[in-house]
């Protein structure tokens, strides 16, 4: 299929249409906007529907209902309006209903500003919503890989019968690159006997109770182990992480997202002349891909770490795991929406050189 | 060949679309590209700004700290952006509506009056394509008939009586950098 | 032996965990009995609030989902749109519906979701403890209005009936009580009309259901059927708002 050239926000809108998702369910805000504005106007032509919803709290939950109806449903939005969706990802995580939720991060706290940011990784990977559960965090770095993703998120959502979160920075929401579409007419849905479809005594599919509430302790611990047990699975089989020029590097960068590309750019242009150094980019925040940072860093050549983000400080906690003081970790990070510049990182890691 | 840019100037001025118009074109000829519009406090004053990469090899960074070619349509948007061109890059100046000179000598400085050449096409609206000519005509980065090839797409086949117009006013900007 | 009363087939064999003197049981039992005597089980879910009711699920033998607080409407709504042609009720307390729940209850009427609410208003918080209520009467003491509603404090208690009659939206509109047998089988008659609302794809049916809570009133359940008589029916008025 042709190349064609999208905004990040479309693209994503399309890849979760050609993924099987007939539901969308948000509310407006900068930086996203374009997402609604797609589904509004392609879900009608494919037989689906798009709902403006009064706000970020009826969104999700309308994800829920359209979700345990046993249909791909997704919403998008914004930090302030994720932060607002946190009981519904919560209950949909308790309720183990699978849902595709896409976060164009914009600075914060509060209402912050509406310029890219990574300041919601806390967020996204340390649950965000109450009590214990995870979400499938996908860091997407281009508009290609954007639209990759969006077909694995909704067949992870389905898999593990859990919330999936995209997490973009506002940048790969607006900006443009060239994309490949994979047109899938008839995607392939799996069997959900577990959803709400209507229920018949004499049926042969067990009445559909979906439910966030375990009243008894020992019934709320079997459902955490059986999250557990998943999650488990999940670490297993769903970590992606792109290694860039790391055997042999003296430096290894960490960061995710469009910040990883501009620390390519340093790596690339530093290689050229002749100076070691890599990323690695976690693709998957949750579940992180923790040996593989470790891999990439515990190798004899390996001075230092650094790790970039546009945030103050919270990739680095788990790259700090990760890494387990095998090496020392560096950061280098602006909050506030401040991309770091290719020239700013190529000098940190020049001054990590010297040390 | 790797080429990045700055276009900027008033928002209305088509500055944004002079880029997508651009990156687009890149991709029908096979080349990587990247298009990041202003999105930042830069905003502010109604300035509108993007970014576009043109690149035979896969493009790292989408971020242009250090342009090869800056376009800019109105004065705040040269005075904003003149020191960050590249040593040996190129400035075009929308004359039409810049009243001083580039400040630089180790970058390339053409002056296009891109209102008045647009007037005498009749159509104030394709100054910003008399521009993009204009750059076009200098770094030769992708064919004109790709650029409206991207044009039509964009307009649909309903506008697509448009299409002379603008292939004139590309054309006669081009004709000022030669 | 003949059988002249059994368990409606809509509801399930585990018991009701409800105070003595509860509407609760009264109202799940005619919700059950409309959803047999229409035929629609097969096609049915419900959605279950936080609240008293908070275990409908386990009741209704039908596909429940439960919601968070307040988001009942939000989630019916999500099922509405994947199964249009199916049927799907909310049932939803005063604290759930009137209070947390206020933007997806007045929205999913606005919209003319096809969908049906029953709402219980029995003036209190019950299942956290007799706190007041949205619709805690003026005087009414509660645990969190020891000394009894102040209007100039908290405001006079709202109708909901009432208002969500005044949006377009809305099709079928009914305030009713479970006090005495005569007010019952009206109760029965207008959860009917409301889900043949639905069934009509008419737009947003609820009926508001007045309804004893003897254990956080302090009352016994005889007397707590007269309080219901004596002070709610004449500040929440029983009747038809709206009937398209």
């Amino acid at each position: 299929m042709a190349l064609k050239l999208m905004k990040g926000c479309e693209a994503i809108s399309e890849a979760a249409i050609q993924a099987g998702c007939r539901y969308f369910f948000g509310y407006p805000i900068t930086p996203q906007n374009d997402v609604p504005e797609y589904m509004s106007r392609r879900l009608p032509e494919v037989g689906g529907c798009f709902l403006q919803a009064e706000s970020e709290l009826a969104a999700i939950n309308m994800v829920y209902g359209a979700g345990g109806a046993g249909a791909r449903a997704m919403t998008s939005s914004s930090s302030p309006g994720i932060s607002l969706k946190q009981e519904g990802i919560s209950t949909i995580a308790a309720a183990e209903i699978p849902a595709v939720i896409v976060n164009m991060m914009r600075g914060g706290p509060g209402l912050g500003n509406i310029q890219a940011s990574q300041g919601d990784y806390f967020q996204a990977v340390k649950g965000g919503g109450h009590g214990d559960y995870h979400a499938v965090v996908y860091a997407p770095s281009s508009i290609q890989e954007t639209c990759d993703m969006m077909q694995r998120a909704f067949d992870t959502a389905d898999t593990y019968r859990t919330p999936v979160i995209i997490l973009a920075d506002g940048l790969i929401g607006q900006m443009m690159e060239p994309v490949e579409l994979k047109e899938n007419p008839n995607p392939t849905m799996p069997d959900k006997p577990w959803a709400a479809t209507g229920y018949d005594p004499k049926g042969t599919k067990p009445r559909a109770v979906l439910n966030s509430l375990y009243i008894e302790t020992e019934d709320l611990n079997t459902l955490i182990d059986r999250l557990h047990a998943r999650y488990e699975v999940i670490k297993q089989k769903e970590v992606l992480v792109e290694c860039y020029n790391t055997e042999g590097a003296e430096i290894v960068l960490c960061a995710y997202g469009t910040v990883a590309r501009v620390c390519k750019a340093a790596v690339n242009e530093l290689n050229e002349k002749g100076i070691k150094v890599g990323l690695v980019r976690p693709i998957t925040l949750w579940p992180f891909p923790t040996e593989a940072v470790h891999d990439a860093v515990a190798q004899d050549s390996v001075k230092g770490v650094l790790t970039v983000e546009m945030s103050d400080g919270q990739l680095l906690e788990d790259i700090r795991l990760a890494v387990n003081g095998v090496k020392p970790v560096e950061f280098m990070g602006k909050a506030g929406s401040i991309m770091p510049t290719t020239e700013g990182i190529i000098e940190r890691i020049m001054k990590m050189r010297e040390a | 060949m790797i080429e990045k840019n700055i276009f900027a100037g008033f928002g209305g001025q088509g500055v944004l679309l002079m880029g997508q118009l651009l990156a687009a074109a890149a991709m029908h000829e096979g080349k990587h590209t990247t298009w990041v519009p202003s999105y930042g406090p830069e905003m502010r004053g109604g300035t509108a700004n993007c970014s576009v990469i043109l690149s035979d090899k896969e493009i790292d960074s989408p971020m242009v700290t250090r342009p090869t070619a800056l376009i800019v349509m109105n004065r705040p948007s040269l005075e904003k952006f003149e020191d960050t061109v590249l040593p040996g890059g190129s400035i075009f100046v929308n004359s039409s509506m810049i009243d001083v000179k580039v400040q630089r000598t180790d970058v390339k400085a053409y002056y296009v009056p891109c209102n008045e050449l647009a007037a005498e096409l009749g159509n104030n609206k394709v100054a910003n394509m008399i521009m993009l000519g204009a750059y076009l005509g200098y770094s030769k980065c992708v064919d004109i008939e790709t650029v409206l090839k991207a044009l039509l797409e964009k307009l649909g086949e309903r506008k697509a009586k448009l299409i002379p117009l603008n292939r004139e006013a590309l054309l006669k900007g081009a004709a000022c950098v030669k | 032996m003949a059988v002249i009363f059994d368990r409606t087939p809509v509801l399930t064999d585990v018991p009701f965990h409800y105070c003595p003197g509860c509407g609760h049981g009264i109202v799940h039992r005619m919700v059950a009995e409309v959803i047999d005597e229409l035929g629609i089980r097969n096609k049915t879910a419900g959605v279950a609030p936080v609240g008293c009711a908070v275990f409908m699920y386990n009741y209704m033998d039908v596909d429940m989902y439960e919601a968070a607080h307040g988001r009942a409407p939000a989630v019916a709504t999500g099922y509405k749109r994947v199964h249009p042609d199916h049927f799907i009720f909310t049932y939803q307390g005063d604290g759930d519906l009137a209070s947390i729940g206020t933007a997806e209850i007045v929205h999913a009427a606005h919209r003319g979701e096809k969908i049906t609410t029953i709402f219980i208003n029995n003036a209190i918080y019950g299942m956290t403890g007799g706190q007041m209520a949205p619709t805690s009467l003026v005087g009414q003491k509660t645990t969190t209005s020891p000394y009894g509603r102040s209007k100039e404090h908290c405001g006079e208690p709202i109708r909901m009936a009432e208002m969500l009659s005044t949006i377009n939206g809305s099709a079928y509109i009914a305030r009713c009580a479970v006090n005495n047998t005569a007010n019952i089988t009206r109760c029965k008659a207008a959860i009917k009309k409301a889900f043949q609302t639905q069934i009509d794809r008419k737009g947003f049916s609820m009926v508001e259901i007045l309804s004893p809570c003897p254990t956080n009133w302090g009352k016994s359940p005889v007397e707590a059927m007269q309080w219901l008589e004596e002070n709610m029916i004449p500040y929440y008025p029983l009747g038809t708002f709206k009937e398209v």
